[in-house]
């Protein structure tokens, strides 16, 4: 527990100094979402209708967008090696590292989400809901994306690569994500899709840390 | 099974093993498409097109058999270190894209006249496109690497990670509420398709699977055959100015070199 409090704070104290990483993922987020009233029309109905979706899939894309930071900078200059020789286990590193991922961008992408739901003209009963699904959401899109910014450490065209292989990956909570808020604006429970969203959030984080700690080991060999 | 993880062995076993192979695939295939086209009957509804069935139910079934081969070689690399399940694995990727496409392609061909729509976003559909997702991406994976072990390795990973969509490509249809029909082949009280329909279909999937084999076997006969010759390339054997470099010493290959 002391070596994962101390990856996290150190984690966190690298983002806070360099500062604009959270900015820049919450910035994307944003001008990603402002591009679809541009491309779908202002029309009020529309956009309240795909809203749900348009914010879930610039959220995933924003936080796909972050991933290669999650251990490239450590990779690069060396510390992930020190890291894997530390008596922590891997394991609670990347526990560690993925926590400090979420914090600096899933919680901010959680407090942005709300205005561009606002400004897509999503109906208010929807938020809540949003609010939590992204919650639930936004973690195992960190734990699950760590696999793939562990698994192209010192491939050829890193950052492409990631995409393709961890977009696949995010759809299953793309879809319960949506599928919450549309639920919740049809006024019907999303208590179903909640749960589900749930039971990947603690399946990804039983599973997760095992497969991105092989990734990393197969990378320092 | 450890002792046929040497490629000398590989190459030998499967020499003879080949033609035979190939030619009960070539067999059933051609005797699975005289009975899919011409000995089977129409649908009562679906006319003639129930024939596209015959080339898009052994497509999706080479699409996950393949995938969960992938799997298993990449399991197989990760804990014993095989260098032939590695070889295994990165052929197979190519194939199983190929079927899974084919299988989207055919299911399209089959939807339009069916269902009046080329595509729609059901469980299914939608999960057999994620499956050709990964696909692509174990592909762009294993070849992003300049040494092509750490690619393999990296490849074995993502395979099984991948491998959690297979169940649910295969129960897509009876957990949601979906356009795609619901299991007819592989269930509790036995298959829902018409006995004179089964018979084409068991030989088309048997022809595919064969040919998958076919294919898997000349594609690491290749890499290891390519191996090899970089081997030689490598020790100068090649090389006409180089009268006093060392010769290449076979090792454990030379059991099998001609």
């Amino acid at each position: 527990m002391n070596g994962f409090t101390a990856i996290l704070r150190r984690d966190l104290q690298l983002a806070m100094r360099q500062g604009a990483d959270s900015v820049m993922v919450v910035a994307f987020f944003i001008v990603t979402t402002t591009l679809f009233p541009f491309g779908v029309g202002p029309e009020a109905n529309i956009l309240a209708r795909i809203a749900s979706g348009v914010i879930w899939v610039s959220a995933l894309l924003a936080a796909m967008l972050s991933l290669e930071r999650v251990f490239q900078t450590d990779y690069e200059d060396g510390t992930l090696e020190l890291l894997t020789l530390s008596p922590v286990s891997l394991e609670v590193v990347v526990l560690g590292k993925v926590v400090a991922h979420w914090l600096t961008t899933g919680l901010p992408l959680i407090v942005a989400a709300p205005l561009m739901a606002v400004m897509l003209n999503m109906d208010t009963d929807g938020f809540v809901v949003l609010m939590i699904a992204m919650l639930l959401g936004t973690p195992a899109l960190s734990l699950i994306g760590a696999i793939g910014a562990a698994l192209i450490l010192g491939a050829r065209r890193g950052g492409v690569l990631v995409s393709l292989l961890v977009l696949p990956l995010y759809i299953p909570i793309l879809i319960f994500g949506a599928g919450a808020v549309e639920a919740a604006l049809l006024g019907m429970s999303a208590t179903a899709q909640l749960q589900i969203m749930g039971a990947i959030l603690l399946l990804a984080l039983a599973a997760t840390p095992f497969a991105t700690a092989h990734a990393l080991r197969q990378a320092m060999e | 099974m450890h002792r046929f993880a040497k490629p000398s062995v590989f190459l030998k076993l499967t020499a003879p093993i080949l033609p035979w192979l190939a030619g009960a695939t070539a067999i059933l295939i051609a005797a699975g498409l005289y009975f899919a086209l011409f000995a089977s009957p129409i649908d009562y509804q679906q006319g003639d097109t129930v024939r596209i069935m015959y080339l898009h139910v052994p497509s999706a079934w080479m699409g996950l058999f393949c995938y969960v081969g992938m799997a298993i070689c990449g399991a197989m690399s990760l804990i014993w270190k095989h260098p032939l399940a590695d070889i295994c694995a990165r052929a197979t990727a190519p194939i199983g894209a190929t079927f899974t496409a084919l299988c989207l392609i055919t299911g399209s061909l089959w939807g339009e006249p069916m269902w009046g729509t080329w595509w729609v976003w059901d469980a299914r559909l939608t999960s057999m496109l994620i499956l050709l997702f990964l696909y692509l991406g174990y592909i762009a994976l294993v070849n992003a690497f300049d040494d092509p072990d750490r690619g393999s390795k990296a490849g074995s990973a993502l395979a099984l990670v991948g491998a959690v969509n297979v169940p649910i490509v295969k129960f897509s249809v009876d957990w949601w509420n979906t356009l795609h029909q619901p299991a007819s082949i592989v269930r509790m009280d036995g298959p829902a398709v018409d006995p004179s329909m089964q018979l084409p279909l068991a030989l088309m999937i048997l022809g595919f699977t064969g040919y998958y084999f076919v294919v898997l076997i000349l594609r690491v006969r290749l890499e290891l055959n390519e191996r090899r010759i970089r081997a030689l390339h490598l020790s100068g054997m090649f090389d006409d100015n180089a009268q006093d470099a060392e010769p290449y010493d076979p090792g454990h290959n030379a059991e099998t070199s001609q």
